[in-house]
């Protein structure tokens, strides 16, 4: 049915265009911006729950012999709903927040998720890496959003290069793709035969690892703070860091099929989810520790991707999706009406603004992995899986948990204690002191979700979800694995509860990730492009500039060997050099029609001795 | 029909040079008329080309050499005469104001569009090599007559090493000459009979003949050095011809004379031109960084996406190669030629707009401008976005028609060199969105409040530009299904 399957194009296609209508309107369109952009995200959000009943697929040629295809599937469907309900919260949310270049930022918005649900969608490298790559840009325009500062145009600038040079891998991934199957399908990737197999699983891991801020790339997360406050709650819960993990859960056979990339995957990803948890507990600024946690959260998907925990790794993207979306708002709630995000700071923050303070509690305790809240169970999905494979593997996975809790605590105590002497308003901007209808509406819904989410690890219903995302068995969350993740949770959130830590400078620095990615890559690439400038200056160029140089000199030298007129064969050759060398003087004096006249001249000669030979 | 649209601009030329003073106004019109009735010729030959070599006028020229007046259209030259067409408008529209000697500048336009679309019409050796030296000239008129800076030293140097270039060209097409059975310049008979296939040793020679003249006009590392100076010192629309039109004229060489009628020697040294194409994008991609003058940056970014097309054509020649991957990169290649052509041209208009306000290029002074001229800045953006290869507009569409294609022969030094290359891709990002932050970005800079909104006529120059590389890059089967029969030809005539 061609209707159907035209929604596989409808679906990514409404928000993009939209969005590039709305971001191009400039100041006439701010006025009407949030209500188009709202509507517009409404009805792509039906569009995504017809798209997973129905579940289009269309396609269209291309490059020769490759076609561009988009479909959805069970994994898709699940992805295009969580997109777009986020993205409905999220743009209700920025209706109350944002009030400067409103067409710009709901355009770019909408061609941010546009670009999210058509990398969810499609079914080949090229049209995955097209998304991709949009999705990069636009979140380069969202965090630098505010560009009359530099430093946040300089952050943005870091977000976009860092998330490129991992989507260098699927560039590579294509052409080996190509080399090895001859097609660019993902489904196809898993029988490319050696190396091809190897060499496309290193690409697509490198560009998931890049775009989804595990280790070593983890460094632009923090960069992207600089972005208006929607814009993270949308960057960080269902869009751009999810698009990595997507993509590997997406592809795990590949990875599976490798070997050694399922364990890659999965050792970064509990590696990130450990390290980037204790930046997070370091952290002094909520938004940073709200930041630092979606590493971390995103390692445990990575992780789930590594060990063939489909069915766990996508539950906890969808449940970390509303969780890290409710944080968010709150945050940005806070730190409108307040003026501040820093934690000492937002002492008694939750008991100014109890809407706030409730839904972001109930975040704050789902993402702690406090039973019985969602992440509780969809991590436990994950690790009841890691435990099976790997014992190293599962006690890396465990700290990390454990630390989940202790961060999310941390957060949820600094907001819920009461105002004391730390607590201070408008240091970082002057608050409103109120949060707006539209601000606080989508938090309800958002903490519902976040709270019952949970639900899918009963099972029945567990059992139901693996059968619509297609995977193989996997274990689901277990009565032991359960109770020991909740203690854990428990043993940490009362652990942080009324202490004063003292962080590392390493942790607090994100473990100095950005230093380092400045001193080994971007420091030496500049040096070497300043040296290479020189070297084009001083010697290619030098060379021809010698080369000229010489010839005239030469020229002048058989001149004077002509006029004092030695012998015969002496003075044909310097003849020869002499016109040589005025041959090129004479441009010199800026009559080339003339010179160009004599190379005519000679054009005719050549024709002549040619026909005159043949 | 094609000599009509080839020699018309000419014609127009001439009318102008006799025209006993026109005022201003009055060149504009019958320039941007003119130009505007030649793209609207190329569309309709575009609209009826069925494939293969279409339109094609023979007549006898110089018959005791061999050389006619031989012409056609096919899928190689179609999307050039198309974009040089569309060029030659914008930079009519572009040129309305502030042009001094607007007379003999609009016919020296009209003359170099007839010479331009000439060559890639020609289908005979001598009668492209006219149009190569002619166009070496018109643009040094151009430039030493309507530059600013240094532009008589730049002009000079230029034509001189450009025109040392074309020598060594034409001793290359000689040489084809003399190896053809019967000997002919006439470039249909010569790749149908390639010359040379008993001689590897001298098919070498001529092939690096060809391929020195024809590297030197690309440019490809390191003939690169006349390119800079030239740019820096040109004007804007001399500029856009120069990097949009011009330096297509050599690498469409490559797809159209050295690979066709040299295929053996094409074959064994398709590594060279890996190895070429891969240093010198990554080569003109890190000059370009290092750049603090924003028009020698996007000189250096034209070598580097000139690298991509001469990697790409290498790879093509790779025997071992998969012939679908080489046939994807040739087509990768032709789509770089028309995008660069398009973006880059967008690109030193842009740049002509600011050099018309502050009359200084250099990044360090400049700021903040998207605040004075919002529109400005965000033309620039996605000149520059189209530039480093964002899907969506018309660079991607090339470049992963390249890396795909240059990877996907699947030998392992292709794979490398894809590999390699691929990181030009991330350094252009980087150096384009350092413009983005230290001109159009951030607090106002010393010159800035200098900085106007660009006019209508500037709007109308650029705006098309980027709107077909827009158009291109989402839905790009019009373009390529043109292109890949073409490509496809090209890979089976090499692999000979």
């Amino acid at each position: 049915m061609p209707g159907v399957n035209a929604l596989a194009w409808a679906l990514p296609a409404l928000p993009g265009a939209c969005g590039a209508l709305l971001s191009v309107t400039g100041r006439r369109g701010d006025r009407v911006a949030p209500a188009a952009a709202l509507a517009v995200t409404a009805a792509t959000l039906a569009l995504a729950v017809t798209a997973a009943v129905t579940r289009p697929r269309a396609s269209v040629a291309l490059f020769a012999g490759l076609r561009a295809e988009l479909a959805v599937d069970g994994l898709s469907a699940v992805l295009v709903i969580t997109v777009s309900a986020v993205a409905l919260a999220v743009l209700v949310f920025a209706a109350g927040e944002i009030h400067e270049a409103r067409a710009r930022f709901f355009g770019l918005m909408l061609l941010f998720v546009g670009a999210m649900l058509a990398t969810v969608t499609a079914t080949g490298l090229a049209p995955l890496l097209m998304a991709w790559e949009v999705m990069g840009a636009m979140s380069y325009a969202l965090i630098g959003f505010w560009w009359r500062d530099g430093d946040r145009v300089r952050s943005a600038t870091v977000a976009f290069v860092t998330t490129r040079a991992g989507d260098l891998g699927l560039y590579l991934a294509a052409g080996c793709a190509l080399a090895g199957t001859g097609t660019l399908d993902l489904a196809g990737l898993a029988a490319a035969p050696r190396p091809w197999r190897d060499l496309v699983a290193a690409g697509i891991v490198t560009a998931a690892l890049g775009k989804s801020a595990q280790l070593p790339f983890s460094f632009w997360l923090s960069r992207a703070m600089a972005g208006p406050t929607p814009v993270s709650a949308l960057l960080h819960s269902a869009t751009m860091v999810a698009a990595g993990a997507y993509l590997l859960l997406r592809v795990q056979p590949l990875l599976a099929a490798t070997g050694w990339a399922a364990t890659l995957a999965a050792w970064i990803g509990a590696l990130t989810a450990l390290l980037l948890g204790a930046v997070a507990l370091a952290q002094r600024d909520l938004k940073q520790l709200l930041a630092a946690s979606t590493c971390a959260q995103v390692g445990f998907m990575v992780l789930a991707a590594g060990v063939s925990a489909v069915a766990g790794g996508t539950a906890h993207l969808v449940a970390h999706a509303a969780v890290k979306n409710l944080l968010f708002m709150g945050a940005g709630a806070w730190l409108s009406a307040l003026g501040t995000k820093d934690l000492a700071e937002l002492h008694g923050a939750a008991r100014r603004h109890r809407l706030v303070g409730v839904t972001f509690g109930v975040g704050a305790l789902a993402l702690a992995g406090l039973p019985p809240l969602s992440l509780w169970v969809t991590k436990d999905a994950v690790l009841s899986t890691v435990a099976e494979r790997s014992a190293a593997l599962h006690v890396v996975a465990l700290a990390a948990a454990f630390l989940a809790a202790a961060y999310a605590a941390r957060a949820g105590f600094a907001v819920w204690s009461p105002r004391d002497d730390a607590t201070r308003d408008d240091t970082e901007r002057s608050g409103t002191r109120r949060v707006g209808l539209l601000a606080g509406l989508p938090m309800p819904p958002m903490a519902f979700v976040a709270a019952v989410a949970g639900v899918v690890g009963v099972p029945v219903v567990f059992t139901a979800w693996r059968a619509l995302l297609g995977t193989g068995p996997e274990p689901g969350p277990e009565g032991g694995g359960l109770l020991l993740s909740g203690a854990l949770a428990v043993a940490a959130a009362l652990a942080v509860r009324g202490r004063r830590l003292a962080a590392p400078r390493t942790l607090a620095g994100w473990l100095y990730l950005e230093r380092g990615a400045v001193a080994v890559v971007w420091r030496p690439v500049t040096s070497l492009a300043r040296a290479l400038a020189r070297f084009d200056d001083r010697v290619l160029d030098g060379a021809v500039r010698g080369v000229s140089r010489a010839v005239t000199v030469l020229a002048g030298w058989s001149r004077r060997g002509d006029e004092t007129g030695v012998d015969g064969a002496v003075r044909g050759l310097a003849a020869g050099a002499a016109r040589l060398g005025a041959l090129l003087r004479r441009p010199q004096t800026g009559q080339v029609h003339t010179y160009f006249a004599q190379a005519a001249v000679v054009l005719v000669l050549l024709a002549l001795v040619i026909v005159l030979v043949r | 029909m094609l000599s009509v649209v080839v020699f018309l601009p000419l014609v127009a030329a001439a009318a102008l040079a006799v025209w006993r003073r026109p005022g201003p106004r009055a060149v504009a019109r019958t320039w941007i008329a003119v130009s505007a009735a030649d793209l609207l010729l190329v569309v309709w030959m575009w609209t009826r080309y069925r494939g293969g070599i279409a339109y094609e006028t023979r007549a006898r020229w110089i018959p005791s050499v061999g050389a006619g007046y031989h012409v056609g259209v096919d899928g190689l030259s179609l999307p050039l005469l198309a974009m040089t067409a569309l060029l030659f408008l914008v930079c009519a529209v572009g040129s309305l104001r502030g042009t001094r000697r607007a007379g003999p500048y609009a016919a020296l336009f009209l003359a170099l569009e007839t010479v331009c679309l000439g060559l890639f019409a020609a289908l005979d050796l001598l009668l492209f090599f006219v149009f190569f030296d002619l166009s070496i000239v018109g643009m040094y008129f151009v430039i030493a007559g309507w530059g600013h800076g240094d532009h008589l030293r730049s002009a000079l140097r230029f034509f001189l090493y450009t025109f040392l270039g074309s020598l060594a060209l034409l001793l290359g097409f000689i040489g084809l000459y003399l190896g053809s059975r019967p000997r002919t310049f006439d470039m249909t008979d010569l790749t149908r009979n390639p010359p040379l296939a008993d001689a590897p040793g001298t098919a070498a020679l001529v092939l690096l003949a060809v391929a020195v003249g024809l590297a030197v006009k690309t440019p490809s590392f390191p003939f690169h050095t006349w390119l800079p100076p030239a740019h820096t010192d040109a004007p804007a629309a001399g500029s856009a011809i120069l990097a949009g039109v011009m330096l297509k004229m050599g690498t469409y060489g490559f797809v159209r004379i050295a690979m066709p009628m040299l295929p053996g020697a094409w074959q064994r040294y398709a590594w060279v031109f890996v190895a070429v194409g891969v240093v010198g994008a990554l080569y003109g991609a890190l000059v370009a960084l290092a750049q603090d003058d924003l028009k020698r940056l996007v000189a250096y970014t034209s070598v580097n996406h000139m690298g991509y097309v001469v990697l790409a054509v290498g790879a093509a020649g790779l025997v071992a190669g998969d012939a679908r991957a080489g046939e994807l990169a040739v087509s990768g290649a032709v789509t770089q030629m028309v995008s660069h052509g398009l973006v880059t041209g967008a690109l030193f208009l842009l740049t002509g707009v600011l050099w018309d306000r502050v009359h200084d290029y250099d990044l360090g002074r400049l700021g903040g401008i998207a605040g004075r001229a919002p529109v400005f800045a965000g033309l620039t953006a996605v000149a520059a976005f189209a530039s480093l290869g964002l899907p969506g507009l018309s660079g991607f569409i090339a470049e992963f028609q390249i890396f795909a294609g240059v990877i996907g022969t699947g030998s392992p030094g292709a794979v490398a060199a894809g590999a390699l290359a691929v990181i030009g891709v991330l350094i252009t990002a980087a150096l384009f969105l350092r413009v983005l932050h230290r001109a159009f970005l951030g607090p106002p800079g010393e010159l800035t409040p200098r900085v106007t909104e660009m006019r209508p006529g500037e709007l109308a120059a650029v705006t098309p530009l980027l709107a077909a590389s827009l158009v291109i890059g989402l839905f790009p089967r019009w373009l390529l299904d043109v292109i890949e029969p073409a490509a496809t030809a090209v890979v089976s005539l090499v692999s000979r």
